[in-house]
């Protein structure tokens, strides 16, 4: 029996699109402890949907292993689907059929006994905060709504693992809040082992293990707080009165990391906080650019993120694996 | 203060509303509202879902007519001048209504001649956004084939290419990655710095600290309305506690049975990572209780952090405020 | 086999609500059953009554005065305008004026006595309908008029008048089954059919679909169903309502167009429902291929079409070319309407029709077997 709720190991998936083939995952590897929190984060197109699906078994693999609670993902399929809920990005429930409907539906589908039904529907309704909501249409619903539906519908068997695709896409920032402090709810009460794709750095923190993915490959693998700390040095903000001309002056300086734009804001990234920023406020008062408080401010897991893809692209392309110019190419 | 005023100034005020008022039938959707922005500023519109968020902007727009109240957009009229507004006036909502099955160049020119740009304007246009949104090189590409990052920022060139003075938009971000958003907020900025104001919505509050003001508008009343940094201050109800525990979970289980016991006043307790997040009134008053309450039970406390809260939090905060006051 | 009958129900129990709340489902599935029926067996009927007809009585005896009368009587034709000539009346015919002219030539009642009577009718060759109720009418008519002629009923075609093709008046045609020729004796037993193939391959086409497109179907996938309790699911409530508008148009058939059922019901029923099979497998097909609703209902159309055009419903097949002869032989109605007819208007029983009914056999098969194929459990 495998210790690991999630597993997989050198798993890569092609498509055919036309003649050429494209690899959407590309020798992926990646564990998840029961009871874990785990998010996979990444650009658009880097295969976290694809290594989703490839995982719960709803597309084939081309080759390596992947497996859910120690069933196979291609063999023991069924056995992955009985024991596991699943919340699709495109996610919709069937829109003519109420909340209840809609329960009742995912219990009848999931074998849940009548006795079970009766017990669980109405604590899972109560824990999403529908009760009150039970007899309108799924389609009525707001997006906040919809996906605690979704949540309390793939909750239904009580399934050891849930795998949430991006469940919080379009969902205002009070329901959003909700839905995570549900996600919490379960981790703290009933050891649910949740795993999460999401394109949202805030999400991402609220995670106990984050894995980043680039081009099909799972490039960090860590826990937020060390994600963080991967990132090399400090991080300055400030608005500068020249936006272009100080984020060239800021690129060329010595002992400046990384340089990036946060709205009107440069972010600049020192390895020397005390040395470096009066160097770089003399610089910058030395080109008549004027600027507001220039302060250290805290990495952040998106901070972390972009410098992480940045210095991926950089190590990709040196290599010369790379020869064209992916998306990510624009300046950050 | 009347419409010909603004118009014979020559700073006009390029968003005015003055207690702007929708019903739709018994229910109020926008509930005199008031606030306006400079020119060259980046206006953060935020609220819940159904709070009266689009109505706004549609007031604006004038596609509906307020029921009491008026909006102002470059000084003209939204509901009596709506032609006007909207030769003025950049729209990009998030459905990114670009035709997928046109180029990245067809679609430029299709707003532009909508727009009724002359020839030699839609020439200068065209490669001015083409260069704009980073798609040189793939000016012929069928839209439809652009990823996210991309397809945002030609939606962004198309919704302006007629050089507008004030731009709306409505959750231009939703599922773009974390690098286009940095990238599409860099263009709003350079948009901002040539003048042009812009009123934008988006439920990622981390997005939203990037706006130079922000507006929190919930169950159609304006709630709050300020810089990010001083929203912070003022808005948050409670402070936040971040606490570092050898066994999280079962911390949060004991935390939550004191919120409902009421024996420490947490507003939130919540699992977030390793860590938890509680809001209490005051940090250093609850620090040692809540300490104690997870010593006893044998939970070895790492730290007890008073953390800044995050515009998220000042925004739940406020909504909640307004929730706990009807 | 883990086939679980509380998915399976739980499964047809969604299905069936939804449908009940799909308010454009019910009015599509009242509106084929109705608007088809009524439609192409009022509307569409192609026996013309009341053509407008010159006459150039070249005669003018009682004997082709009655002749023409009894045209007159026939409801076919109106006697609306009187000629001194053909060349005026293949004018009124190219100005439109009317859609027939008779030219009775001199000493007609001379003739009829002598046997050798012959008369020319000019039909409208511009207007098919017209030159084939006049064409058969005329000769009808002249028959019933007891006289020993023939009659020259030539077409004539839009602006190139040409008088060819006589019809030699001696044509004894005995017509069975259908004495009156009514054609709604004729239609209805193949709009039945039609009825059915568009509603089980058009709805089995989208059932499928809709839920890729809303996204359920990726939901639902990721449970423990399994793909024949999907498919059942789907097709169990669906062939409910199928055989409901069987029923409904065989009722109305019976009872309010009138036209008699000869043959055995029972066997009619389970012929029927080997054809649904057959259509709902189609429809599976097409919806494990289309991506949009929008594709699938286009793909449906074009049964649709072969339906109307190239399995006999209206046009005989034994005229056609042989490819879209072939291209008919792909959709189910081709069949059923042959056995439809037998049954319903012949009365013949499973001797006459196993050929017809064993084709049906295959094809459901090959459908269900290559939908089966196709349609998988994963979503590549």
């Amino acid at each position: 029996m495998n210790q690991f709720a999630i597993s997989a190991t050198n798993l890569v998936k092609e498509f055919k699109a036309n003649k050429h083939v494209v690899t959407a995952i590309n020798g992926l590897s990646l564990q998840v402890a029961p009871g874990e929190t785990y998010g996979l984060i990444g650009p658009d197109g880097a295969g976290k949907t694809t290594t989703t699906r490839v995982i719960l078994g709803l597309l084939s693999r081309t080759s390596g292993e992947s497996s859910v609670l120690g069933f196979d993902s291609m063999n023991d399929m069924y056995e992955i689907r009985k024991r596991v809920g699943y919340i699709a990005q495109q996610f919709s429930l069937p829109p003519p059929l109420t909340v209840m409907e809609n329960m009742l539906f995912f219990a009848g589908i999931h074998s849940v006994s009548s006795e079970q039904q009766k017990k669980r529907i109405p604590e899972l309704l109560a824990f999403a905060g529908l009760s009150e909501f039970m007899n309108r249409l799924a389609g009525k619903l707001s997006g906040g709504m919809k996906k605690k539906l979704a949540l309390a519908c793939s909750l239904i068997h009580e399934p050891q693992v849930v795998m949430l695709d991006e469940p919080t896409l379009g969902v205002d920032p009070v329901s959003r809040r909700e839905f995570w402090n549900l996600l919490g709810n379960l981790r703290a009460e009933r050891g649910l082992t949740i795993f999460v794709c999401t394109h949202y750095m805030d999400e991402a923190e609220r995670c106990t293990r984050v894995g980043l993915m680039y081009e099909g490959k799972l490039i960090v693998d860590d826990s937020p707080a060390n994600i963080k700390r991967i990132i090399p040095g400090h991080v300055l903000e400030f608005m500068p009165s020249d936006f272009a001309a100080a984020r060239k002056l800021c690129n060329e300086m010595d002992g400046v990391l990384e340089v990036q734009t946060y709205g009107d804001k440069l972010h600049v990234f020192v390895g020397d906080v005390a040395k470096r920023k009066p160097q770089i406020e003399a610089a910058l008062a030395s080109q008549g650019i004027t600027h507001d408080n220039l302060r250290e401010i805290e990495v952040r897991m998106e901070e972390a993120f972009i410098s992480l893809i940045r210095r991926q692209k950089e190590s990709v392309e040196q290599d010369g694996m790379l020869t064209q110019k992916s998306e990510m190419s624009g300046e950050i | 203060m009347s419409a010909e005023l603004f118009v014979t100034q020559s700073q006009v005020t390029p968003i005015l509303v003055q207690n702007l008022t929708r019903r739709f039938g018994a229910f109020t959707a926008v509930d005199d509202v008031s606030f306006s922005v400079q020119a060259g500023e980046v206006f953060g519109w935020l609220g819940p879902n159904g709070a009266g968020k689009t109505t706004t902007i549609r007031m604006l727009l004038g596609l509906i007519k307020p029921s009491s109240g008026s909006a102002f957009v470059s000084g003209f009229n939204s509901a009596t001048q709506t032609k006007l507004v909207h030769a003025h006036v950049g729209y990009m909502s998030q459905q990114f209504t670009l035709y997928n099955d046109l180029t990245a160049m067809q679609n430029i020119r299709f707003y532009g001649g909508v727009h009724g740009l002359s020839s030699d304007e839609l020439r200068q246009r065209i490669s001015e956004i083409i260069q704009m949104a980073g798609l040189v090189g793939r000016e012929n590409t069928l839209t439809g084939s652009l990823s996210g990052g991309w397809k945002q920022r030609l939606a962004l060139g198309c919704a302006i290419v007629h050089h507008p003075k004030v731009v709306f938009l409505d959750e231009p971000t939703a599922g773009v990655d974390p690098i286009s958003r940095r990238q599409f907020w860099e263009l709003i900025y350079q948009m901002a710095k040539d003048g042009v104001t812009v009123l934008v919505t988006t439920h990622y509050m981390d997005e939203a600290e990037l706006c130079q003001r922000v507006g929190f508008i919930s169950a159609g009343r304006l709630v709050a309305l300020d810089s990010v940094s001083q929203l912070k201050l003022t808005q948050m109800r409670g402070q936040v506690l971040e606490i570092n525990v050898s066994d999280p979970e079962k911390a949060v289980r004991i935390l939550k049975a004191a919120q409902q016991s009421h024996q420490v006043p947490l507003d939130e307790v919540a699992l977030y990572g390793a860590q938890i997040h509680a809001v209490v009134p005051d940090a250093q008053e609850y620090n040692d209780a809540i300490q104690r309450l997870l010593t006893q039970d044998n939970i070895r406390v790492n730290s007890i952090e008073w953390i800044a809260p995050t515009l998220e939090d000042v925004f739940i905060s406020s909504v909640k405020a307004r929730v706990d006051a009807n | 086999m883990q086939f679980d009958f509380q998915r399976l129900g739980a499964l047809m129990r969604k299905e069936t609500i939804q449908i009940l709340r799909d308010r454009r489902f019910i009015m599509l599935f009242l509106g084929l059953t109705f608007v088809q029926l009524f439609v192409y067996s009022y509307a569409a009927s192609r026996t013309v009554y009341h053509l407008p007809m010159a006459v150039v009585d070249q005669s003018q005896d009682p004997t082709s005065r009655s002749f023409v009368q009894a045209l007159v009587n026939s409801q076919y034709f109106d006697a609306t305008m009187y000629l001194d000539d053909q060349s005026q009346a293949k004018q009124a015919i190219d100005k439109s004026q009317v859609k027939a002219a008779l030219i009775i030539p001199p000493h007609f009642a001379a003739s009829v006595d002598q046997h050798s009577a012959n008369f020319l009718m000019l039909l409208d060759g511009s207007d098919q309908f017209a030159v084939r109720s006049g064409y058969s009418a005329a000769g009808l008519v002249a028959q019933n008029f007891g006289l020993q002629m023939s009659a020259e009923s030539v077409a004539l075609t839009g602006a190139m008048p040409s008088l060819s093709d006589s019809l030699p008046i001696n044509t004894s045609t005995q017509i069975l089954y259908n004495p009156d020729l009514n054609d709604k004796w004729f239609v209805i037993p193949g709009i039945i059919g039609m009825i059915l193939q568009t509603l089980a391959i058009e709805q089995a086409a989208i059932f499928l679909v809709r839920d890729r497109e809303w996204g359920t179907m990726e939901q639902i996938l990721a449970t423990p169903v399994r793909q024949l309790e999907l498919i059942l699911s789907k097709m169990i409530p669906l062939s409910i309502l199928c055989l409901l508008a069987f029923g409904i148009s065989v009722g109305l058939g019976i009872f309010w167009f009138g036209v008699p059922f000869h043959g055995n019901l029972f066997l009619y029923f389970w012929l029927a429902l080997l054809f649904l099979a057959s259509c709902l497998g189609l429809g599976l097909v097409i919806s494990t291929r289309a991506t949009t609703q929008f594709e699938a209902e286009t793909s449906s159309m074009i049964f649709m079409l072969f339906g109307l055009l190239l399995t006999g419903l209206f046009y005989p097949r034994t005229g056609m070319p042989l490819i879209p002869q072939l291209i008919g032989d792909i959709a189910p109605l081709t069949y059923f309407i042959r056995i439809s007819r037998g049954i319903y208007m012949k009365g013949v029983g499973l001797s006459f029709v196993w050929g017809d009914a064993l084709i049906l056999v295959i094809y459901t098969l090959i459908v269900v077997g290559i939908s089966s194929k196709t349609f998988k459990m994963r979503l590549d």
